[in-house]
């Protein structure tokens, strides 16, 4: 036998529910002075490396409706295409960028991440992927949460070669991945989420 | 300790069975209806952005994130309600501990009243009780709670619908392939039998996963009751290396 067979079921996904802010983001929930501050809901420090970038989105249902209470959060590397060792064992310190960011909808159904634009990360096929952040959503009605990606716009040469982006057979869906520059100070990239219908966004199973 | 732990020397992660979780639609809870994807998931051969994932330093925790009987009391008052100690093991399917991963719960107070601006449910607010905790799981993948027993609390789905006492769960693993949030039903509960979201999970054996189990050996006599809530992350395969074709 080449693996054992596994001994345990993965516990079951259950709805994060209306009111997942009061255990994820509390402070957001107006539970203040549990936790100093909402974890996740600053990913950067003046010491972290790389171009300061805003990604942030709307997360629409089926029916054109902004969902307000959904919790998103993201997963990246950092500038140089790193992510932070998974496990730094009893490591005590705050390394300068942890990749990590945790952000609640607002009243009009958009998230918002103050971050870096990730370097390239070395995909399966030994090239590297284009650059790339990982978004997960939970909600109200969502019972198990969605994974997504979302792509740069001005990254089209890394994102025609992207491993990921072509086992998507249809260019259309392809195009629910990547962002939308808005240059400035601080370029803005927006990418909204379709849970469902005509632009659903395309969301993995990993 | 150190090398097993380590993602790079292990394969991918056990394929998610999405027989046993719910299903994105799952028609007696409405507000799936909206909100579950038409298309088929696309399933993906992990790379570094799934078998990676964020790491918590105790450095986060503070003295009282695990007591939610204390954590938010204003005058050293306790929350009000049945006094309880939750605990558990946080393992992967393949039954090895999930050591220095972070937990977080969430739950409403004795009365079934959730801490939150659009809950305006009747049952009134406890002043001590605001309903967040988190902790780190230990080197052997334990991890514990004090709280008090949420209520069930009625909820716009169908007309007389109300959830089972519960508490919600937040779990990380060592990579974000492994994030999972669940909820956790007390044992003996029948409401959990009539729960539209708990019966979006197809599998009777998969819903008592969910159920935790009254611990009389850790009760603390004159002070607590105890429930004891195992959780199970997804398991890694083995690397298979050329040489030893049996993995490791």
């Amino acid at each position: 036998m080449l693996h054992p067979v596994p001994t345990l079921k993965e516990t079951p996904s259950q709805t994060a529910g209306p009111y997942v802010h009061i255990g994820l983001t509390p402070n957001f929930a107006e539970i203040k002075g549990v936790y100093a501050t909402d974890p996740g809901s600053t990913m950067l420090t003046p010491d972290t490396k790389g171009e300061r970038i805003v990604v942030s989105g709307k997360i629409v249902d089926g029916s054109g409706a902004m969902v307000n209470d959904a919790l998103v959060e993201l997963w990246q590397a950092d500038a140089d295409g790193a992510y932070v060792a998974p496990m730094s064992p009893n490591s005590n310190s705050t390394p300068a960028f942890t990749g990590w960011g945790r952000q609640p909808t607002n009243a009009e159904g958009v998230f918002s991440f103050e971050t870096i634009k990730p370097g390239p990360v070395p995909g399966p096929d030994g090239k590297p992927m284009a650059p790339h952040v990982v978004l997960w959503i939970v909600a109200r009605g969502i019972n198990i949460g969605l994974q997504t990606r979302l792509y740069f716009e001005d990254e089209a040469e890394a994102n025609a070669s992207d491993f990921v982006l072509n086992k998507i057979m249809d260019p259309r869906r392809r195009a629910t991945l990547i962002a939308r520059k808005e240059p400035g100070a601080v370029p803005r990239y927006l990418l909204d989420i379709h849970l469902q219908g005509d632009n659903e966004t395309v969301f993995f199973d990993v | 300790m150190v090398d097993e732990l380590s993602a790079s020397s292990e394969g991918s992660f056990i394929s998610r069975d999405r027989a046993w979780h719910p299903p994105a639609y799952t028609q007696a809870y409405k507000s799936s209806t909206l909100r579950s994807p038409r298309n088929a998931l696309l399933s993906l051969g992990q790379t570094a952005s799934e078998l990676t994932g964020p790491a918590f330093g105790h450095s986060l925790l503070g003295e009282l994130d695990n007591n939610l009987i204390r954590n938010f009391s204003r005058e050293g008052i306790d929350a009000i309600g049945q006094r309880l100690i939750i605990h558990g093991q946080v393992l992967d399917e393949n039954a090895r501990p999930v050591a220095g991963t972070l937990v977080e719960c969430w739950q409403a107070n004795a009365g079934g009243r959730y801490r939150h601006k659009r809950e305006g449910y009747l049952a009134p607010l406890d002043p001590n009780f605001g309903g967040c905790g988190r902790t780190i799981t230990d080197a052997n993948g334990y991890y514990s709670f004090r709280t008090i027993k949420p209520g069930g609390y009625p909820w716009a789905n169908g007309g007389n619908d109300w959830r089972p006492a519960h508490i919600h769960f937040s779990i990380f693993g060592h990579a974000f392939a492994q994030r999972l949030i669940t909820q956790m039903y007390f044992e003996g509960d029948p409401m959990v039998w009539q729960c539209p979201i708990v019966g979006g999970i197809p599998d009777m054996a998969a819903i008592d996963q969910l159920i935790a189990r009254l611990d009389r050996h850790n009760t603390v006599p004159m002070d607590a009751l105890a429930y004891r809530f195992d959780i199970v992350l997804r398991g890694r395969r083995s690397t298979l290396f050329e040489n030893k074709l049996e993995g490791n």
